[in-house]
């Protein structure tokens, strides 16, 4: 199991120079609101107060709505004509109904006030309401605020916009640690857990943890090991408090994960003989899954559509670990500092690209007829239709996809479509 | 502010949304935001459609705001325009748009485009989806009427005796409630009338389709929520009447046929011989409905404590079938438009119950739990109300999600609606066997209260019993005597809470400070039903 030299690990040099495809036009991609739908799970103590318009009420609720919830921890409070009027009106408005809120609901101790871009437009300040708010809650209760607007972010920029206002708060430690960002599935945090732990880094936090009251510590011996790249903006403000970035692929399929564990090891010294010990185990198991589903994909084409910043790395696990060949890959958002890794291992040959012409993009998809295009559910329905296989690209945000032991179930996510278009026979 | 957990309708873009993805030919260019498409959702996942909605968004974006978002509208209009080739266009903002004022539609307007194009002003922060979908649907057709409108005081000529009469179904759309089956039974029901079907719309019609409305001989006004702005215009400007009766439940569809027989001028004895109000047996109706009913089974649904909240259309005639075709008790009535009050007003006054006018839904669950109702008919939302408080309950209206959309056949109007009505609603109660036995055995070590009924899945056990909720908040409330709650526990759940306040208000009004055994079977017997 001792091929730890063949994981690339590419230098910074020669991927900036990859052309990418720039396109602007219609974008079929959810706002940063979206993420609330998971953050909310997640950060069992917070709530999150929309301030927003009937359209933001019912995005959430739509994304949401199969749930049933005994008492939801997320709500909009909705602008009305009256509001739009005058500014001290909307401010009033605003921190009575968080005050009723909040009486209704004692347990909650972060209150999340979630910009939308109605509230940008008419530049209602929520900063200014959360110290207000602050002023008088604190210490029950702490009000934070971010921008969950499709003006400003998209889909997973939504998390990445409400981890980014931990980074204020964190208390200063010299103390060495690991911290780990992006909101993972509760199973895989703790799988991760495990392993650091096993390879003998002791001291490892996760950003976010599972309740927003617990904000981590940072300073300059914190090694930042980002899980999502879609952070890039929390990761920024982390360095910028003094933690170091490692920098590695993403955690998807067998080598990332490898080279994903291996940053954090280098770093902390472990040898390599001790790494191997630690992961060879669960780098074989993870083959004998990969290889169930690799008939499935391999020599099959992909065509993914923007969505989640997702794209390269789970492209290059499909590629590497899983022989599909790649089309188009789409992103939302090309943040070059967080996937300098994984568009080194991209090969040259494809199409990158960045933003959307979304009717220029579906020419595209159907000039080149893939055997499987990733795209969002607006989309899936109306392409399958067209006799193309999709896979609808949100479940990707939903499932626990990261780590060795997720490997198989990514990769069976993607198989999905193949094997029940071969078992139907009406 | 309105604070809102879950909302009843989407902002009224949502109802120009459902007007433009309902017909064929129609395209929409919606000024809005990055992230708004999230729309195309409810089409394309709870509709289930096989296409994407004819809507083009310009998504802008704040770097966007700094240039003319003005330009990216006329851009995306003239882009549109020519991939799609409507036969018509809608141009309107939602909400943010709406801030920044960029009068899409008439920008739109000023562009020459051969092809009619309707400006929309759908105010995003005082009205909703549904009020958005008449308004669209009634400002596309008088633009697509304006030139055949008669000339006011002219008569509407007579029908030509040798065809038969014609009538319009007017809307129906994708994201209402059933709309696609209930199109299906009117259309046999008129058909056995001897009426033909002039135009369906919006659902499934073209635009040339909307300039034939006038070569019916009247409308039939199938979901006023959508259809009667247009209905209403068309009496004033056509002379067309349009119907009144909405046709679900056994009663009224007999009372629809009348009255749409009487506007056709037909004969609709043919039809109604065999509809005798009262008959027994089971050729007693069209439907199945009357005879199940009737059959011993349903004895026990008999004073049924039922509270309905949904859209006006839908809650009026349920509570008509729950009253008069169930035999349920109606507890509460509600719906949340406000632009339909009075009807539901109305309507609730002949139960003896106050109207429940709201789109809040915490004022819903609250006045849920106050009548603590054995079953909730109501919308997506009352779902997780019932949930919440273990009550059995049944989706009426839309909002609604996506196994409210089936693939089956299952119209909620006209005779085989009926039919699905029947099922749908007994469905989720305790059947009567099982309710008997809980009431003989208490104890039982797997079938008790906390089971839920053995022929529904079982889903989370764990839900507030409505019998622990909404009593006891004044300060005046009686002290329950140990042996009092012990006999209370006895009572099955779903008339527990029921008895609890009868109980708590028997003694109030009796002066007792404390509820003993005896208190509680003296208010049994006062409030006996």
């Amino acid at each position: 199991m001792s091929n730890l030299h063949d994981i690339p690990i590419a230098t910074r040099s020669g991927c900036d120079e990859r052309p990418v495809l720039r396109e602007r036009g219609q974008r079929e991609v959810f706002c940063g609101l979206t993420g609330i739908v998971w953050l909310h799970r997640k950060l069992q103590d917070a709530f999150f107060l929309v301030v927003g318009s009937r359209t933001c009420a019912h995005l959430i609720q739509s994304a949401a709505g199969v749930m049933i919830f005994a008492e939801p921890r997320f709500g909009t409070a909705i602008l009305t004509d009256r509001d739009l009027a005058g500014m001290a009106d909307a401010n009033d408005e605003l921190d009575r109904l968080c005050v009723t809120l909040l009486e209704r609901r004692p347990e909650i101790r972060t209150l999340f006030l979630v910009g939308s871009c109605p509230s940008e437009v008419i530049k209602l300040d929520l900063a200014r309401a959360a110290e207000r708010l602050n002023a008088r809650l604190l210490p029950q209760v702490r009000v934070l605020n971010y921008s969950g607007s499709g003006i400003e972010t998209t889909f997973t920029q939504g998390e990445d916009a409400a981890l980014r206002t931990f980074v204020p708060l964190m208390p200063h430690t010299d103390a060495r640690q690991l911290m780990v960002v992006g909101c993972l599935p509760d199973i895989v945090e703790d799988q991760f857990r495990r392993q650091f732990e096993q390879l003998g880094i002791a001291n490892v936090v996760f950003l976010p943890g599972r309740r927003a009251a617990d904000v981590p510590a940072i300073g300059p011996n914190t090694d930042l090991l980002p899980a999502q790249p879609f952070n890039g903006d929390t990761v920024r403000a982390l360095v910028a408090r003094g933690a170091r970035l490692l920098r590695a692929p993403y955690p998807f399929g067998a080598e990332g994960t490898t080279a994903w564990l291996q940053a954090a090891a280098r770093a902390w010294g472990v040898t390599p003989a001790a790494f191997d010990a630690v992961t060879g185990p669960a780098r074989a198991r993870t083959e004998t899954a990969l290889a169930r589903q690799r008939p499935l994909l391999a020599g099959r084409s992909l065509f993914m559509l923007p969505d989640s910043q997702l794209e390269p790395s789970l492209a290059r696990f499909l590629h590497r670990e899983l022989g599909m060949r790649l089309i188009e890959v789409g992103t939302p958002f090309l943040d070059r500092q967080m996937v300098s890794e994984e568009l080194a291992l991209l090969p040259e040959d494809i199409v990158l690209s960045e933003g959307q012409h979304l009717d220029r993009q579906l020419d595209r998809v159907r000039a080149a007829r893939p055997d499987l295009t990733v795209c969002g559910l607006g989309l899936a329905n109306p392409l399958e239709a067209e006799g193309l296989a999709t896979k609808w690209s949100i479940e990707l945000v939903f499932s626990p996809i990261h780590g060795y032991d997720q490997a198989g179930d990514l990769a069976e996510l993607f198989a999905r479509p193949f094997a029940r278009r071969a078992r139907l026979a009406v | 502010m309105q604070l809102t957990l879950w909302t009843y309708e989407g902002p009224p873009h949502i109802g120009a949304m459902r007007i433009a993805t309902s017909m064929r030919d129609l395209h929409y260019v919606l000024h809005a935001p990055q992230g708004d498409t999230y729309a195309d959702l409810l089409f394309t996942m709870i509709e289930r459609q096989d296409r994407r909605p004819p809507v083009t968004y310009t998504t802008f974006q704040a770097r966007d705001l700094g240039g003319s978002t003005a330009e990216l509208v006329k851009a995306a209009v003239a882009e549109a325009f020519e991939r799609f080739r409507p036969a018509a266009l809608l141009v309107g903002d939602s909400c943010t748009a709406e801030l920044i004022q960029d009068q899409s539609g008439a920008l739109a307007a000023g562009m020459q485009l051969p092809i009619p194009v309707v400006a929309l002003e759908l105010p995003a922060y005082s009205k909703k989806e549904n009020w958005g979908a008449a308004e669209t649907f009634y400002h596309l057709t008088r633009t697509l009427l304006a030139d055949q409108v008669p000339a006011p005081e002219s008569k509407r000529p007579a029908r030509d005796p040798a065809r038969r009469p014609r009538a319009n179904l007017l809307g129906p759309t994708v994201l209402g409630f059933r709309c696609r089956d209930d199109v299906t039974e009117i259309r046999r029901l008129l058909d056995a009338l001897g009426i033909d079907v002039n135009v369906v719309a919006p659902l499934g019609a073209s635009v040339d389709d909307l300039r034939r409305l006038p070569d019916a001989d009247f409308n039939i006004d199938l979901y006023p929520e959508v259809s009667r702005t247009l209905t209403g215009w068309l009496s004033r400007s056509f002379g067309m009447p349009a119907t009144r009766t909405i046709p679900m439940g056994v009663g009224a569809t007999r009372d629809f046929i009348a009255e749409v027989a009487a506007l056709a001028g037909v004969d609709p004895s043919p039809l109604l011989a065999a509809e005798t109000p009262g008959a027994a047996g089971r050729g007693s109706s069209a439907s199945r409905q009357p005879w199940y009913a009737r059959s011993v089974d349903s004895t026990y649904l008999t004073g049924k404590r039922v509270f309905i909240f949904a859209d006006a259309t839908h809650a009026i005639a349920a509570a008509r079938i729950a009253a008069e075709e169930m035999g349920f008790t109606v507890v509460g009535l509600g719906c949340y438009a406000r632009d339909f009050a009075r009807d539901v007003r109305e309507a609730a006054a002949r139960y003896g119950v106050e109207a429940l006018i709201s789109d809040d839904y915490l004022e819903v669950e609250k006045a849920i739990a106050a009548a603590a109702p054995e079953l909730v008919l109501g919308t997506q939302m009352e779902r997780h109300i019932a949930k919440r408080l273990g009550i059995a309950c049944a989706v009426i209206s839309s909002p609604i999600h996506v196994q409210d959309v089936p693939a089956r056949y299952s119209p909620v109007y006209g005779f085989e609606g009926a039919n699905v009505l029947f099922d749908s609603w007994v469905h989720p109660l305790v059947m009567g066997l099982e309710e008997h036995l809980l009431q003989m055995f208490r104890d039982d070590f797997e079938f008790n209260d906390a089971a839920p009924a053995s022929h529904l899945p079982a889903v989370a056990a764990q839900t507030m019993a409505v019998a622990e909720l909404g009593m006891s908040d004044a300060d005046d409330a009686p002290a329950w005597t140990a042996d009092g709650e012990r006999e209370l526990k006895k009572i099955p759940f779903f008339v527990r809470g029921k008895a609890r306040r009868n109980t708590e208000s028997f003694a109030r009004s009796r002066g007792l400070s404390t509820i003993t055994v005896e208190t509680l079977y003296d208010a049994k017997a006062h409030f006996a039903r």
